[in-house]
């Protein structure tokens, strides 16, 4: 293993504490328990967005704290969730009284920690609603697995959340765009190389020189299919027609019911892509991918998206959404609407991403 | 001559004994088919735990599972946390105000633990989860206790059925989890949690047999 740290045990604070330095004028640092905040939280009467979810994946969460985005994140181990506590200290603390938004990535543990996060955090009277990202269409069904997972799309869904709180929405309302983002997001990724995690020294998976791993997270996880490395067009059009030709994809998920006072299942669809429809393509790098390939990607996925008739209306080209120092990247298609363009194209100051300003 | 608090403290410590010895074992396990740090994270916990006991020794067994359940759900991350802090919180809440335990008091214990895993984790038997040992070795406890056996010999008819149950996850095809997305993949491969579940009613029961043994 190599790599540019002190300690594998010490990856997370010092990474923590070097954030902390580097951008003073956007967030702070708490620690034990850990979170990122914005400098200038808590922010009265907005909704707080708060992300978070194993380490791993810089610049989400941490990165996309700022205005205009993520009034907090949590970040765990590194490909480890975070835990309730972590979630609760950093809701009390930017809680603006307006209520707290968790986007929560559909991974068990994340989804459990969340959930009991929100659950202590209304025994001490904040306002707290859960949604959930699963939005990766390498998992096929919902019914034999724990579902899609929340990969690229999770990055969208934080950016226009983050602005319809910006702008004063309620709630209910930033919910509401939330889960309307991730029923009209779609993403699939693939990986040349595994990665290592610090503190297991070793690669999570073994990749042949000429092999690549087709439909995998963002977790080191294998994926759904491993075969003979192709070329960047060859790959783009497997993973953009995944994407495009995607049926429509029904799942229960729990999300609390304020009214009841309790958690509800609710059976959600997502519609398949239509020609006609304005999206935002999203050619994200998993971390060891440079620069120099992702617009080539870009252009086979533009020449596919012209073929199948979707208007690509806003696009994201980056890393944004990694595995550590994986090679490889993933594709998202996001259907867009004039309010979501509005909320997209909204100012936006942090770390990771910013515009407009 | 019911179980005391210092027994369940003995337990407890056992059982850190037990998942620091087998810390490499479970993250091996997890590696096969998950992420690759559940002994790892379940160590963490553990040892997290035992630092939290000192001041609450001398409270009841409830004060005591309630501290191990909410220092497991902050330390152990992952599902593990939730599920075991879970588990441990729900155990505590049955024995809140008890110093001395019942055999009765120890089988509702594990019962609201296994309703605490359920209801937080969503998963049914034969998913290939710490369910598959937990449920065995509660309906063994219980199913003891009804004929008439000591606590010590039910305990170890429900460690003998976690093992069993988890042996049996072994063919299963995961649909719960990070194990879940392998499919097929998944078969063939023995589930952290339910071994992790199986090692810590192991350490009840060796606790229970010890005392028997003194006794």
């Amino acid at each position: 293993m190599k790599k540019l740290i002190n300690r594998p045990e010490d990856v997370v604070k010092e990474e923590l504490e070097g954030i902390a330095l580097a951008y003073p004028d956007l967030v702070k640092v708490h620690f034990n328990p850990n979170f990122i905040y914005r400098a200038d939280a808590p922010i009265k009467g907005k909704v707080a967005v708060i992300s978070g979810g194993g380490s791993g994946h810089e610049p989400m969460h941490g990165g996309f704290v700022g205005m205009g985005m993520l009034d907090a994140a949590c970040p765990g181990e590194v490909f480890t969730s975070p835990t309730p506590d972590q979630m609760l200290e950093a809701a009390k603390t930017v809680y603006g009284g307006a209520g707290v938004l968790f986007i929560v990535k559909n991974y068990t543990g994340d989804v459990m920690n969340f959930e009991m996060a929100a659950d202590m955090a209304r025994m001490e009277g904040l306002r707290v609603l859960n949604i959930l990202i699963d939005d990766d269409v390498a998992v096929k069904d919902s019914l034999y697995t724990a579902g899609r997972r929340g990969v690229g799309t999770t990055v969208l869904a934080e950016k226009i959340c983050g602005a319809a709180a910006e702008r004063g929405y309620d709630l209910k309302r930033v919910a509401d765009i939330c889960r309307r983002v991730n029923l009209n997001g779609r993403s699939m990724g693939m990986a040349l190389t595994p990665c290592t995690v610090p503190m297991a020294g070793k690669p999570t998976f073994e990749l042949g020189e000429d092999e690549m791993e087709v439909g995998i997270g963002i977790h080191g996880e294998p994926g759904r299919e491993r075969m003979k490395i192709k070329t960047a067009d060859e790959i783009t059009e497997m993973l953009a027609l995944s994407i495009i030709e995607d049926p429509e994809y029904r799942r229960t998920v729990r999300e609390f019911d304020e009214e009841k006072g309790e958690w509800v299942d609710v059976e959600l669809v997502s519609e398949p892509f239509r020609p006609g429809d304005r999206v935002l393509a999203f050619v994200n790098s998993m971390g060891g991918t440079p620069d120099i390939e992702l617009p080539i990607i870009y252009r086979k996925l533009h020449e596919i998206c012209e073929k199948k008739g979707l208007k690509i209306v806003r696009r994201l080209i980056g890393r944004y959404i990694t595995s550590l120092e994986m090679q490889g990247c993933s594709i998202t298609l996001l259907r867009m609407d004039d309010e979501l363009i509005d909320l997209w194209d909204a100012p936006v100051k942090t770390p990771g991403l910013r515009w407009g300003v | 001559m019911p179980a005391t608090t210092q027994d369940l403290l003995t337990c407890l410590y056992r059982m850190a004994e037990v998942i620091e010895a087998n810390r490499e074992f479970l993250t091996q396990l997890d590696a096969a088919i998950g992420d690759a740090d559940h002994g790892i994270n379940m160590d963490r916990g553990f040892k997290a735990a035992l630092k939290k006991l000192p001041p609450v020794e001398d409270k009841d067994a409830g004060t005591i599972l309630k501290t191990v359940g909410v220092t497991l759900v902050s330390t152990v991350g992952g599902a593990g946390g939730p599920l075991y802090g879970t588990a441990f919180m729900q155990a505590g809440t049955v024995l809140g105000g008890k110093y001395e335990l019942e055999p009765q008091d120890v089988l509702a214990a594990l019962e609201a633990a296994l309703q605490g895993v359920v209801m937080r984790g969503k998963a049914n038997l034969g998913d290939k989860t710490m369910v598959d040992a937990l449920t065995p070795a509660v309906n063994a406890l219980r199913e003891a206790l009804r004929n008439g056996a000591s606590l010590a010999d039910a305990l170890e008819q429900a460690a003998a059925a976690a093992e069993q149950g988890m042996k049996d996850t072994i063919p299963m095809l995961a649909k719960k989890g990070r194990a879940s997305y392998l499919g097929e993949r998944s078969i063939g491969h023995q589930d952290p949690g339910a071994t992790s579940t199986y090692l810590l009613l192991r350490a009840i029961a060796d606790v229970a047999r010890e005392k028997q043994g003194r006794a």
